[in-house]
């Protein structure tokens, strides 16, 4: 099993071998979830530190359970607010952690590269579970094991994800993934909000949703963020939802058994109408189920099994 | 105290002189210049195989005193500036309080006088406060010392003020230096906008920040017939304008610094807060850019935009980094290194970024000249010496540099002010 990083810092650093070597020990730990007795203990002893400066409903507990079920030790650092206002500079703050000798730090914060900076100073696996608008990797990774059950091989899918590009660390890192496993990707958006640059990474820009919707066997929402208005990135929410809002009606130009996903949480009704998320086409909730395995994995092959 | 340098090959581009010579210096002045000279009572400097140049000009340094004496004061600046080969370095007004008035400026001056072991000349705010609204009292900041005007730092949006400070500065004849960055498109942007800005995910700075800033300024220079200095050029397009203004006459000189000619922003992979810079660093076609202008001399001045910061206030999170790179001890090096030996610009070319030209734009007659009658101020200089430049041994109190371990050929190493070796590594 190709897999000998100490850290996940982001999808850019991965080869397509380690992404397929998590997606399989992702997809041999799913059995676990659905057991009457929710426990192994392949981790028993290692101290896990959730360290999240950002709200987090999603990946923080899918963490959490993810390490409890490898019988991992997992605590939770939870500040919504940057270390810098509060005076404590974020060093400082991990440095009294990495003190009580943690395995592995997760760490969420709205400062691309947080992450990486952790790793100039720490012992702990560093994980990055979401860092300003960099990456999200772990998110990837379950958006990638999802894809794989649905539709199998990659290479031959049209992957649609519409919304904020620019400012989407999901994206960023779902374009570095998908492109790397041989997917056409396609980005859709109001033109602000994706810049010509990103074709650099290998995707495809159509700022016609319609059009980069046909034959699409995957479609990707992103959250509009709502901070985001009056930044004029789009004129109004309203001609938002006209040109960006994935409905029923627009869903008929892709294929007929294309998938719908989505990162959560979800604006129901602007990126996505209620009707469709809450169809059978919609993914969404089998991603967040997938996201305990995917990080199953990843702390496995992190702490345990993987590295030499 | 006489000092004699004998046997260094003399350079000055003012006076087109490149030679094997002897200079005999005197009470702070240069008092003889020919081959073989003799003096017993002098205190003799072998310069046999160095360079020997007008003193180093920095035109734009940050000595953060009053205000930040933990990040660099008039004294450890000086002493930063001597160790890098300067014997002239002027100080921007982003001070606490603001230098927009006759008792800063004053303030500056002295102290200077006191601990300085360089020659230090302030650069007084444009506006008060530097908050873009009012112009100072230019003529009696002139009389106090001020050497030229800026609000580095805090660009100057409105179109408006900028005219008026140009005009105004007609009764003075002194610069105006403008920082070009246009806010409303830099907004909270942390590196140079683009593919490795998308890269990294950090917030970009477009290059239009600076073009258009620099087209409306070169626009304004060309109404009013003013003196327009335009401080740390980064851009391929702000080379362009500039060139087309240098071409209808316009009175503009311009800056690069040595960071800018070196550093792509691919490198902010590492997110090390040491490369962060405004403006930021640009990509590899605004460099060739940018080395191209200095060849054909778009370009007047190279100088450090020397910007001490706290290792503290550095050692955080990318995005809550101050913007600044430290230096007046890696500047010099550098150029020669990357630069001169390789073949870049000649190193005539090189002093008159250094010397020449910053003496011509900022009117110190004496000043940026080997010639009999001109102040003292040598910079002696090794192309062949190698050095690994250590964030450690900095005489500046802070050690912000992203160029800590890099092995350069070329260096300064001996600095005179005023007839006095104030520096001596060689």
């Amino acid at each position: 099993m190709p897999f000998n990083q100490k850290h996940l810092l982001g999808i850019k650093d991965l080869s397509k071998e380690e992404i397929m070597t998590i997606l399989e020990v992702a997809e041999s730990f799913r059995e676990i979830s659905i057991r009457e007795i929710k426990k192994v203990p392949t981790l028993r002893g290692k101290t896990i530190i959730n360290l999240f400066y950002e709200p987090s409903t999603r990946t923080r507990s899918s963490f959490e359970i993810a390490a409890k079920r490898l019988s991992a030790d997992i605590i939770n650092f939870n500040s919504s607010t940057s270390s810098v206002a509060k005076g404590e500079s974020l060093k400082d703050t991990v440095l009294n952690l990495e003190a009580m000798k943690p395995d592995a730090i997760i760490i969420r914060h709205p400062a691309s590269g947080a992450p990486y900076f952790l790793t100039t100073f720490c012992k702990s696996s560093i994980i990055n579970a979401g860092d300003g608008t960099h990456e999200h990797p772990t998110q990837a990774l379950l958006d990638a094991l999802t894809i794989k059950q649905e539709k199998g091989d990659f290479s031959k899918l049209k992957v649609v994800i519409a919304g904020d590009i620019l400012h989407s660390r999901v994206a960023k890192s779902n374009i570095f993934l998908l492109t790397k496993l041989g997917a056409k990707v396609i980005l859709s958006g109001p033109p602000p909000l994706i810049p010509p640059e990103f074709k650099e990474f290998g995707a495809e820009i159509d700022y016609n949703f319609d059009n980069a919707l046909k034959d699409a066997d995957i479609v990707m929402m992103l959250r509009i963020q709502l901070e985001r208005q009056g930044k004029n990135f789009f004129p109004s929410l309203r001609e938002y939802r006209n040109l960006y809002s994935l409905t029923l009606e627009r869903m008929e130009k892709a294929k007929k058994d294309a998938i719908i996903m989505h990162p959560g949480p979800i604006n129901r009704g602007i990126e996505l109408s209620a009707e469709l998320a809450d169809s059978s086409r919609s993914a969404i909730l089998k991603q967040v189920e997938n996201g305990i395995a995917v990080r199953m994995a990843i702390l496995y092959l992190l702490l345990g099994g993987g590295r030499k | 105290m006489k000092l004699l340098i004998k046997n260094g090959r003399v350079i000055d581009p003012s006076s087109n002189i490149d030679d094997t010579l002897d200079i005999l210096i005197e009470k702070g002045k240069i008092v003889n210049i020919k081959s073989k000279i003799e003096d017993k009572q002098a205190k003799i400097i072998d310069a046999t195989r160095l360079i020997v140049a007008p003193g180093f000009i920095d035109m734009h340094v940050h000595l953060r005193e009053p205000g930040r004496e933990d990040k660099e004061t008039i004294e450890s600046g000086s002493k930063a500036a001597a160790r890098g080969g300067f014997t002239t370095i002027c100080c921007m007004p982003n001070t606490d309080p603001v230098n927009d008035n006759r008792g800063v400026t004053e303030y500056i001056i002295s102290e200077a006088r006191r601990k300085a072991i360089v020659n230090i000349y302030p650069i007084a705010a444009i506006s008060i406060g530097s908050k873009g609204k009012e112009l100072t009292d230019m003529v009696d900041l002139k009389e106090a010392g001020a050497i030229a005007f800026s609000d580095d730092g805090q660009p100057i949006l409105d179109s408006n003020l900028m005219r008026r400070a140009l005009e105004y500065s007609k009764l003075i004849d002194t610069p105006i230096i403008d920082h070009c960055e246009d806010k409303f498109l830099s907004q909270n942007g942390v590196m140079n906008e683009g593919f490795y800005s998308y890269l990294f995910g950090l917030a970009g700075i477009p290059s239009a920040a600076e073009e258009i800033m620099i087209a409306r300024d070169l626009i304004l220079a060309e109404k009013t017939g003013a003196r327009l200095h335009i401080a740390h050029i980064s851009t391929k397009g702000s080379v362009e304008y500039l060139k087309m203004a240098k071409e209808k006459g316009v009175r503009v000189t311009a800056e690069v610094t040595p960071h800018h000619l070196i550093l792509a922003d691919s490198c902010l992979e590492t997110y090390d807060t040491n490369l962060k810079v405004n403006p930021p660093l640009r990509s590899k076609s605004d460099i060739m850019a940018l080395r191209n202008a200095l060849k054909e001399g778009i370009i007047d001045v190279i100088a450090t935009d020397h910007a001490p910061h706290t290792e503290d206030e550095k050692n955080v999170e990318f995005d809550f980094a101050p913007f600044g790179i430290n230096g007046l001890e890696t500047a010099v090096s550098l150029i020669l290194d990357q630069c001169v030996n390789s073949g870049i610009i000649s190193i005539q070319k090189c002093i008159e970024l250094f010397s020449t030209n910053p003496a011509l734009i900022l009117g110190l007659k004496s000043k940026g000249k080997i010639q009999i009658g001109a102040d003292a101020d040598i910079t002696i200089l090794n192309l062949h010496k190698e050095i690994v430049i250590d964030k450690n041994k900095f005489q500046s109190k802070s050690r912000n540099t992203p160029f800590h371990g890099w092995k350069l050929k070329g260096t300064p190493v001996m600095t005179i002010v005023d007839g006095k070796i104030v520096w001596d590594e060689r």
